[in-house]
């Protein structure tokens, strides 16, 4: 017998479910743009296969970031995923193994225990081939069930996983949960009321049948075994032909996407085709609300869990798309490594980009620069903050830099704060001009106080034949040269990575080799990737400024845990932030370097040739 | 007229507020998409810090003063020139968003008043 009615909403599920994936993927893939599509086609035949292959099974099986976030939350990932994956890899192995090696139809291995009735060995027999695929089938299914049972308990103590937010479904997903739920349950009962009349099953099912002999009718027990195959079937349908619109669709599409990265595909400037395949292998696991400071701000329907959701269900909402500080904290905890922020600007360019910027007023050339090495940009934070600005004219003057100070009286903005709204055209506008005077100065290295300017001067202008670096590293490479002979302090300081020079750049090291030199650098709980945001970011369009305060205090609470004397930071943005709210002296390190250096020279630099 | 003018000073031309032909709509609007606008006390601050203003005559203050009475003939035009650098923002001593400011009255004089 191979055959009988109630595999129908299982079969049926699964032919529904993959119609629909191979339509859906094919349409977003036919969509991506020809560049795309190029690198795909020579992607396939590229040895990027092994590597993308390699991660689909650490993630997507494994869940290797889900047990670097949390043990209990890993292990409940890879229940589902990986001892789905075996349960029906070895059921099709051990169905085969009745079928005398026949290729079978796709409900047999899944309901196998139903077909075949076999007495031969016993439930703890492992020394034979059946005894053996019996066991395990039993102690994958236990390892199963088990990590449903921490789902549930998951519900109630989410802390335990490490998180102190869970995701509020909605009652579409609610219902795609409840199916996937009663899948392995299903199945126990099922193989287990089978193996009470006919014997057969595991160490498992095998029990458990016996259990229910000892106290139950025979007929009863028949009846309710077939019942069980058809429910077990019925949910398996059920979540087969949900799956396509629930966030179990992650499954399917986080193996296209991580494919797909691996062959160059990039998230654009604009929602796209792979926009959608990014924003639908958004599990909506939740992992992003605990770090996103919007939730502890009390905004927690901006966290990026609820904006992709807005997206994929077509429900653009422009307050959700610019309530973001564009800090990154979410993309560094998401363990599906959805390229967030991007997704967040793009949906901006919708509700912003209609502006045809205005910008012919700007000069586009850098008079009386004959001869220097270096460009200096303060960016305008910089000129917010005149003391960074003023500490490094001090530096550069006292090393014997060959510097121009582009923006020393007043400046165009780099446009970057054009571009985190969306506004792309207006922001090329600008960096045109600024590109102009940067290459009339014949400057080699472009030295930006900013962080937001240097990410944006770093990656985005293309500056040919011009080193673009952060004030961090250029007071470093001075410092290591030798060109600056620095003294330490013997201060206790805290580092406050700013977002766009960390987490944006990549900047973590310099300041921190260079502060060694000054000051003594105290750890501190969220630092590096996990730095926090300071609450003034020019990414967000929407916050109230008590909006702001209430994240920058509780930045600053982080940050002041150790006492220290000082907080540095390196961005004139943050400092101006925390200025505010503190009583500690805030300062950039800049500062502090200018403060510490013994000048090689014995006449110090005149105080009015340092005047703005 | 020109004799005035001849030692460095000009006159204004006479002008007044004129709520027959001005409109409170775009104003009304703004201040729903950015409740802020009306913390804005008229300082001028934003104006003197402003990084566009270096170039060319562009004021804040003003544009929210015009949008304010109504007088949005050539706005659209006007707020282009702002550069969303935030420096305004920062300055502000009323904590108004100045940057959301932009944006919206940008969106409504483009999209909503025509």
């Amino acid at each position: 017998m191979t055959f009988d009615i109630f595999v129908i909403p299982f079969f049926g599920g699964l032919l529904f479910l993959l119609t629909v994936l191979i339509i859906k993927f094919s349409r977003w893939i036919a969509l991506i743009d020809r560049s795309g599509r190029h690198k795909i086609g020579s992607g396939l035949f590229s040895l990027q296969i092994f590597p993308a292959t390699g991660e689909v099974f650490m993630e997507s099986l494994l869940h290797r970031r889900m047990w670097k976030q949390n043990m209990l939350l890993g292990y409940m990932h890879m229940t589902f995923a990986l001892g789905w994956f075996m349960l029906i890899l070895l059921g099709n192995i051990e169905s085969r193994t009745y079928s005398g090696g026949h290729l079978n139809p796709p409900y047999y291995p899944i309901f196998l225990k139903f077909f075949v009735h076999d007495k031969r060995v016993l439930p703890f027999e492992l020394n034979t081939l059946p005894g053996f695929f019996r066991f395990t089938m039993d102690f994958i299914l236990l390892v199963v069930l088990s990590g449903i049972a921490l789902a549930l308990f998951k519900r109630i103590r989410s802390k335990w996983f490490g998180m102190k937010k869970i995701t509020r479904h909605n009652a579409y997903d609610q219902w795609a949960i409840g199916s996937l739920w009663l899948i392995f349950p299903m199945r126990l009962l099922a193989e287990s009321l089978t193996a009470s009349v006919h014997g057969g099953g595991g160490f498992l099912t095998n029990s458990l049948g016996d259990i229910f002999a000892s106290f139950l009718p025979v007929d009863f027990l028949s009846n309710s075994a077939y019942i069980a195959w058809w429910g077990y079937s019925t949910v398996l349908g059920i979540f087969f032909v949900t799956l396509p619109w629930s966030r179990y669709m992650h499954i399917p599409t986080e193996v296209v996407m991580i494919y797909l990265k691996h062959f160059g595909v990039k998230s654009g400037k604009v929602i796209n085709s792979f926009s959608e395949i990014e924003m639908r292998a958004c599990p909506r696991c939740g992992i992003c609300i605990d770090a996103c400071q919007m939730n502890s701000a009390g905004m927690t329907a901006s966290t990026p869990v609820y904006f992709l959701r807005a997206l994929r269900d077509q429900h653009p909402d422009p307050q959700l798309n610019s309530n973001c500080l564009l800090c990154g904290r979410c993309q560094v905890a998401c363990p599906v490594q959805i390229d967030i922020l991007d997704l967040r600007v793009a949906s901006r360019s919708n509700d912003n980009n209609r502006i045809d910027a205005a910008y012919s007023y700007l000069p586009a050339d850098m008079p009386d620069s004959k001869g220097i090495n270096v460009l200096y940009f303060a960016g305008c934070m910089g000129h917010l903050t005149p003391s960074v600005k003023k500490a490094m004219v001090k530096i550069m003057k006292a090393a014997n830099v060959k510097y121009k100070f582009m923006d020393a009286d007043g400046s165009i903005c780099c446009g970057r704060p054009l571009n985190m709204a969306g506004m792309y055209e207006a922001a090329r506008s600008l960096m045109e001009k600024n590109r102009q005077i940067i290459h009339a100065s014949g400057a080699r290295v472009l030295v930006t106080s900013c962080p937001i300017c240097y990410k944006m001067f770093n990656e985005e202008y293309k500056l040919f034949g011009v080193e673009v670096l952060h004030h961090t590293q250029y007071l470093l490479r001075l410092a290591e040269a030798g060109s600056l002979l620095l003294n330490h302090s013997g201060l206790s300081v805290v580092y406050h990575d700013p977002c766009e020079l960390g987490r944006g750049s990549g900047i973590y090291k310099e300041p921190r080799k260079l502060l060694k030199r000054l000051a003594k650098l105290v750890p501190i709980s969220e630092e590096k990737e996990k730095s926090l945001c300071c609450g003034g970011s020019l990414g967000d369009f929407s916050l109230s400024f008590e909006q702001r305060m209430i994240i920058r205090d509780e930045a600053l609470e982080t940050l002041m845990a150790p006492s220290p004397d000082i907080l540095v930071t390196a961005c004139p943005l943050c400092k101006k932030t925390f200025h505010d709210g503190t009583d500690v002296k805030v300062m950039d390190i800049a500062e502090l370097v200018a403060e510490r250096m013994d000048l090689p020279e014995p006449e110090p630099v005149a105080e009015e040739e340092l005047a703005f | 007229m020109k004799e005035v003018s001849r030692f460095g000073y000009s006159v204004s031309k006479d002008r007044q507020i004129d709520f027959d032909s001005n409109s409170h709509e775009v104003a009304r609007k703004v201040a729903a998409a950015e409740p802020s606008l009306n913390l804005c006390i008229s300082c001028g601050t934003c104006a003197a810090t402003c990084t566009a203003a270096k170039f060319t005559d562009f004021s804040l203050r003003r544009l929210i003063l015009l949008v304010k009475r109504g007088e949005i003939k050539g706005l659209d035009r006007e707020v282009q020139k702002c550069m969303l650098c935030g420096k305004c923002q920062l300055a502000c001593p009323r904590g108004v968003s100045t940057r959301n400011l932009v944006l919206q009255i940008n969106r409504i004089l483009q999209t909503e008043v025509r």
